[in-house]
């Protein structure tokens, strides 16, 4: 669907009158991502990062199928395979070296979109199925980086491999066996490279799959803004094609200076020297983390050091998952019919001095050892999380009183609107 | 339109319900949709079987282990099933230390009577796989940090264990586990 105003695709070149007959691609895309879709006037660089997190994925598909021809899963060769991409391939260590650097950025650009997000409560109706959609992809794209993390079989893989996997051991009377089945052994070996090899290659193309469907999702209601208000009329509205193809475009030359600064400047910077040390099965690393990425769940995880009615290995894996799937419950938590923080002060001080905050220290404390005092502050932290979305986030949206909202986009954007004028007058004249 | 025409009369001849609202045609759809269901089962079982530790994985015989020269107070890791075994001979005072505790405080309430061998209960071998994600914890080697409660220690998330290898604190649920072995002479122990 689109808005009644959108343009209509109007092939001239007779090549493209016969595609557009027998097979109307180009019609997909104009509708898509061309001049015949209306997209809000007044998006901010914040609405940069879906098309971002877009191209990370075909920047992640494009250099992992090229690794993939130089890789060898076998727990004997991985390692040293991983080392001759990084000395003797052409370009192997360049590579190698976007692939990982590729996951650590995707990571940040998902964590910027799900953020947007929240402070926009994009996931309000009518767009929630975009947003379990969002969710998914997340969860999915975490399994991905994970078991890609294991391919290059160094001393952080192993042991991440090791520990993750352990969580399944922590459900009750099946979890054991579950883990032994995951593993296809008693602890990670070449079964389970192998198997991880096999999935990493596929679950991208599943993820796109899942995009696919995000964007569909999307192009039903059509993107919503910083203002949060409908767009109601053709003025609220601009063709993605020139101008969001343009800030989008801008923005991606930004995030590509970026990047490439860490890709050939600092490349390992976000990894961990220790997977440079070839796997060991006999001996852990003194400090084990998880990639960057995964440090405020890893936080969650840990904080749960005291039994309680169940172990406390179990409430720390219950945690860690809820952590997440709580964000499928949003559309129903936050009930104010108001979506923009801007208009809703209430809602505005516990996303910055709150949310944010805490999601900072869960970072941090991630990534720390542990011990005290990130134990006791990580367990402060995982409480204000959940209680930020189950119990503060409803009663916000039950007790706040929004500031007045623009009567339109175009109103929003300069400062008045015609129609504004015209539709108390015209129910007057009724 | 020709075609419902056609369907009437082929309801008629073959599937006209009785007066209790069964027809004839239910069995058959019945059937075929069990067998296709039970078919689709039979063909997920090996994909889900194939993922399960393979013959020659499940066939790692087992390990025997020469222990004579284990002083007091030293430890040795050996190799069991890919993961690491820990084997210490404890001093009097770490058996004094693990036998002064009180049982019931414990998280996995287990003496070091029973998680060690008879005649053998200064000889404590235990999986050096923490029992809350599977690190290996330190302390076997010479100069590792043992924990608050002189055993064992887990760097990966703090579980400390005492010196009968039993969790006292962190979040480990479970004591490092003792694997089944036996002593085949006074010094060679076979765990398997
Ligand atoms: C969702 C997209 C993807 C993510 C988030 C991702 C993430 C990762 C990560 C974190 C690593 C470890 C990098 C390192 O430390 O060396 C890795 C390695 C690898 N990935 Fe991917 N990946 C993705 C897609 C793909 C695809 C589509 C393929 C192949 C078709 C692929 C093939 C490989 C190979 C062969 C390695 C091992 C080589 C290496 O360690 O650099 N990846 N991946
Ligand atoms: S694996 Fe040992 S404490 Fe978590």
């Amino acid at each position: 669907m689109s808005f009644p105003w959108a343009k209509n695709y109007e092939p001239v070149n007779p090549v493209m009158k016969f595609m557009d007959e027998k097979l109307p691609l180009p019609r997909l895309v104009y509708n898509a991502v061309g001049a015949g879709y209306p997209v809000p006037r007044n998006l901010s660089y914040w609405w940069n990062f879906g098309v971002l997190a877009g191209f990370c994925l075909v920047l992640q598909i494009v250099t992992g199928v090229v690794l993939a021809m130089h890789y060898a899963a076998n727990s004997g060769i991985a390692f040293n395979s991983v080392e001759h991409i990084m000395r003797d391939v052409n370009w192997g260590w360049m590579l190698r070296y976007m692939h990982a650097n590729g996951a650590s950025f995707f990571f940040l650009v998902i964590y910027i979109h799900i953020f947007r997000g929240f402070f926009y409560s994009s996931y309000k109706a009518p767009r929630e199925m975009i947003w379990l959609l969002g969710v998914v992809i997340f969860l999915l794209t975490m399994a991905t980086a994970f078991m890609g993390y294991v391919l290059p079989w160094g001393q952080m893989s192993f042991w991440g491999a090791k520990v993750i996997t352990g969580l399944f051991s922590a459900i009750p009377l099946v979890g054991e066996p579950i883990q032994i089945w995951l593993l296809g052994g008693f602890a990670p070996d070449n079964a389970a490279l192998n198997r991880f090899f096999s999935l990493h290659f596929m679950l991208p193309f599943v993820i796109l799959g899942v995009v696919i469907l995000h964007i569909w999702a999307l192009h039903i209601p059509g993107s919503s803004n910083p203002t949060g208000v409908e767009v109601k009329q053709e003025s609220d509205t601009l063709p993605f094609h020139p101008y969001y193809t343009a800030k989008d475009g801008f923005g991606l030359g930004v995030f590509l200076i970026i990047y490439f600064a860490f890709v050939f400047f600092f490349p390992n910077m976000l990894g961990h020297p220790d997977n440079y040390i070839e796997a060991n099965p006999l001996s852990t690393p003194a400090h084990i983390v998880p990639e960057w990425y995964f440090y405020p769940f890893y936080a969650i995880l840990r904080a749960f050091t005291f039994d309680f009615i169940i172990e406390a290995k179990l409430w720390g894996v219950l945690a860690m998952f809820s952590s997440i799937l709580v964000w499928f419950f949003l559309p129903w938590l936050d009930k104010s019919p108001v979506r923009s923080g801007h208009y809703r002060p209430l809602f505005r001080k516990f996303f910055w001095f709150g949310l944010i905050p805490c999601m900072a220290v869960l970072f941090y404390c991630g990534g720390a050892p542990a011990a005290e005092p990130y134990v006791m502050i990580s367990q402060i932290a995982t409480a204000y999380y959940f209680l930020h979305f189950l119990v503060i986030l409803p009663i916000i949206s039950s007790i706040e009183r929004p500031e007045p909202l623009p009567f339109s986009i175009t109103e929003a954007v300069l400062g008045s609107d015609d129609s504004a004028v015209i539709e108390p007058a015209a129910k007057a004249a009724e | 339109m020709a075609s419902t025409g056609t369907a009437d009369a082929h309801s008629e001849a073959n599937g006209a319900a009785s007066v209790d609202g069964v027809r004839r045609r239910d069995f058959i759809e019945i059937a075929a949709v069990s067998a296709a269901g039970v078919g689709g089962l039979a063909a997920i079982y090996p994909l889900v079987s194939q993922m399960a530790p393979s013959a020659d994985v499940l066939a790692e015989s087992s390990t025997e282990l020469d222990i004579s020269s284990l002083e007091e107070g030293q430890s040795i890791k050996a190799v069991f099933r890919k993961q690491p075994v820990f084997v210490r001979h404890l001093t009097p005072d770490e058996i004094k230390q693990a036998n002064d505790v009180d049982i019931d405080s414990l998280r996995d309430p287990q003496t070091l009577q029973e998680r060690t061998e008879d005649g053998h209960h200064n000889i404590l071998v235990v999986m050096g796989v923490c029992t809350h994600l599977g690190c290996v914890p330190l302390g076997a080697a010479e100069g590792e940090n043992k924990g608050e409660f002189g055993g064992y220690f887990c760097p990966c998330h703090g579980s400390h264990y005492d010196t009968a290898a039993r969790i006292r604190k962190g979040p480990a649920p479970k004591n490092l586990q003792v694997p089944t072995y036996e002593f085949t002479t006074d010094t060679t122990i076979v765990i398997g």
